[in-house]
């Protein structure tokens, strides 16, 4: 029975990935990429007056579309790594609210930097974040755990990042091109 | 006794260096140096693509496959070329795989010359069609596109040059290097004229999905053009293939049989695990090219908007990756201007005259180049400009004077 769970579940994937997806507006598909540029830059890559683009980009604020504006740095370089780990948490769904106050109250604490609601084995991945192992141990087991609703959680320690948000943490390779061609 | 050189034959010999090669070796000399004289994509092959390439290797697919290609590319081009071009190709009999767009276009031109038989071709064009019409032993006759009309080759001029003899029409629209694409109205004119004139079309369209104003248009579309066109497509540009070495000949099957009569001869085939990476690029497409075309639309804007800012105009850059921008306001001829360009402020841009008659007066900027250095590049550019108009200006004065 499980497996044939499984197989539905790969195949609603498999089909969502399949399906092309809309055109993102440029504006949006600049700032994922590079992030906040000044009014001026983003205007020149997208085409637009500098104020079309403060004007959007307020509206996009303002329905939380853009959420906020982060660098994705490699931690373990500066030597403030900390400690990172994965946890897939159960939880029982509530009558009328289903999963999201729990999650919510869940999402809330600080240490947790991404909660998410999953299909599968378990319910929520939840990604915490803490200086060291001994930290990280005591919030799974003192916080996390303890909250009414909570019924097992499922702590993996991250050892090394090789990509996040899209991004590749190995060197790059030199590029090989030619300096002119054809 | 002949000396080594003596050897040559006489159509060989004739041949002139690139101007390409000589710029080359110019910019290699130096270290950093912004380019944007470089005529591939700035990223690998997509990742799924090149797994596959690994994966044909894994799985011991290292021998021949059939002189056409292997029969599975075959079928997803003709799928894929339905789609983009608007016209279908029969895998079995139709298509030929080959070893980049570049063998395709000797194959055409070798298939159907006798020598001293005429190709036309526009100018300027990609710098490999007039030495490959002379290596077919056939006679090139360019056809000047001018900068006032886009770019786009007029077909009164066709039926002029038509008019004292010629049998093939060689086609390259997206052009590299002006990046012109043909409008529809265009293409049903220059059409009517190639059926008129009973010329056979070689259309090398390798930068079908790099067109930004629209979607692609295709000669072969047109009334009586199919069973007198040879659609050339491949996947070095869209997909980021250029090593892969990839391309492909569309067109009636007399023609790719001869075509392949030629192929299976000197080629054999194109490499098996490029074949087997190219079906998987294929079978992506879709999100592989959208993305591309996204990607160098902004750089295109982009750069656009930064030359003309600094008061050089581009002409009709609807395709390809590249502007051809006219530098005849500096008072410069284009090799001066890419030479200095280079020298003092380090970047480097193709000198219009290496791609024949009508590239005087431009230079080629790609922008398949990150957007990083395009900036970069745009604001030296854009300072190189002033100080020449300004040493322009004071000269003029004195001049005056």
């Amino acid at each position: 029975v499980p497996l044939y769970g499984q197989n539905i579940s790969r195949t609603l994937v498999s089909f969502f990935l399949l399906i092309p997806r809309p055109i993102m507006d440029p504006l949006l598909q600049v700032l994922k990429e590079r992030g906040r540029s000044s009014f001026g830059e983003l205007a020149q890559l997208t085409g637009k007056t500098e104020k079309e683009v403060a004007a959007v980009m307020q509206k996009y604020e303002r329905e939380r579309v853009i959420l906020g504006y982060q660098a994705i740095l490699d931690l373990d370089k500066t030597g403030h790594g900390g400690v990172r780990a994965v946890i897939e948490v159960r939880i029982t769904p509530e009558r009328e609210g289903g999963f999201d106050r729990i999650a919510a109250r869940v999402a809330r604490y600080p240490e947790v930097v991404s909660c998410q609601l999953m299909s599968g084995g378990y319910d929520l991945l939840i990604v915490v974040e803490g200086p060291d192992l001994k930290q990280v141990a005591s919030f799974v087991s003192e916080k996390l755990s303890t909250i009414q609703g909570v019924i097992s959680t499922a702590t993996h320690f991250q050892l090394k990042t090789y990509k996040e948000a899209g991004v590749l943490f190995l060197e790059d390779e030199k590029s090989e091109r030619l300096a002119v061609s054809p | 006794v002949k000396t080594a050189s003596g050897f040559l034959a006489s159509h060989v010999q004739g041949i002139p260096r690139s101007g390409i090669r000589d710029f080359f070796e110019l910019v290699q000399k130096r270290g950093d140096v912004i380019s944007l004289g470089i005529g591939e994509p700035d990223v690998s092959a997509p990742w799924a693509v090149r797994e596959a390439a690994i994966f044909a290797l894994e799985n011991g697919r290292t021998g021949y496959t059939s002189n056409l290609g292997s029969l599975k590319l075959r079928r997803e081009i003709s799928k894929y070329i339905e789609k983009i071009c608007g016209s279908s190709y029969d895998a079995e009999s139709e298509i030929l795989v080959t070893v980049g767009v570049s063998e395709a276009i000797d194959l055409a031109l070798r298939a159907v010359i006798n020598p001293g038989e005429t190709v036309l071709y526009h100018q300027p064009c990609y710098v490999s069609y007039a030495p490959s019409i002379t290596l077919a032993h056939g006679k090139g006759r360019g056809i000047p596109t001018r900068a006032e009309m886009g770019f786009r080759l007029e077909a009164e001029a066709v039926a002029q040059a038509a008019s004292e003899g010629a049998k093939v029409l060689l086609l390259n629209f997206p052009t590299n290097p002006t990046g012109a694409v043909m409008a529809g109205k265009d293409l049903d004119a220059l059409a009517k004229v190639c059926v008129e004139k009973n010329l056979l079309v070689i259309s090398d369209e390798i930068y079908a999905e790099l067109s930004y104003e629209g979607p692609h248009e295709s000669i072969v579309t047109r009334p009586g053009m199919r069973e007198r066109t040879i659609l050339l497509h491949g996947l070095s540009k869209a997909f980021a293939m250029t090593g892969f070495r990839i391309g492909y000949a569309c067109a009636p099957a007399p023609l790719i049989e001869a075509m392949m009569k030629i192929h299976q001869y000197a080629i054999l085939c194109a490499a098996t695990p490029s074949q087997e990476a190219a079906v998987e690029a294929l079978r992506g497409a879709e999100a592989t090219t959208s993305e591309a075309r996204a990607k160098y639309q902004i750089r295109r804007d982009f750069l656009r908007g930064k030359l003309e800012e600094a008061g050089l105009r581009t002409m009709n850059p609807a395709g390809a990756f590249y502007l051809f921008v006219d530098v005849r306001s500096t008072g410069m001829s284009s090799r001066d201007f890419a030479l200095r360009l280079l020298e003092e402020e380090k970047v480097a841009v193709v000198p219009g005259e290496a791609f024949g008659a009508g590239g005087e007066g431009f230079v080629r900027c790609s922008y398949a180049t990150g957007l990083d250095q395009i900036e970069v590049a745009a604001v030296r550019i854009a300072r190189f400009v002033k100080k020449l108009k300004g040493s322009q200006g004071a000269s003029s004065l004195v001049a005056a004077r």
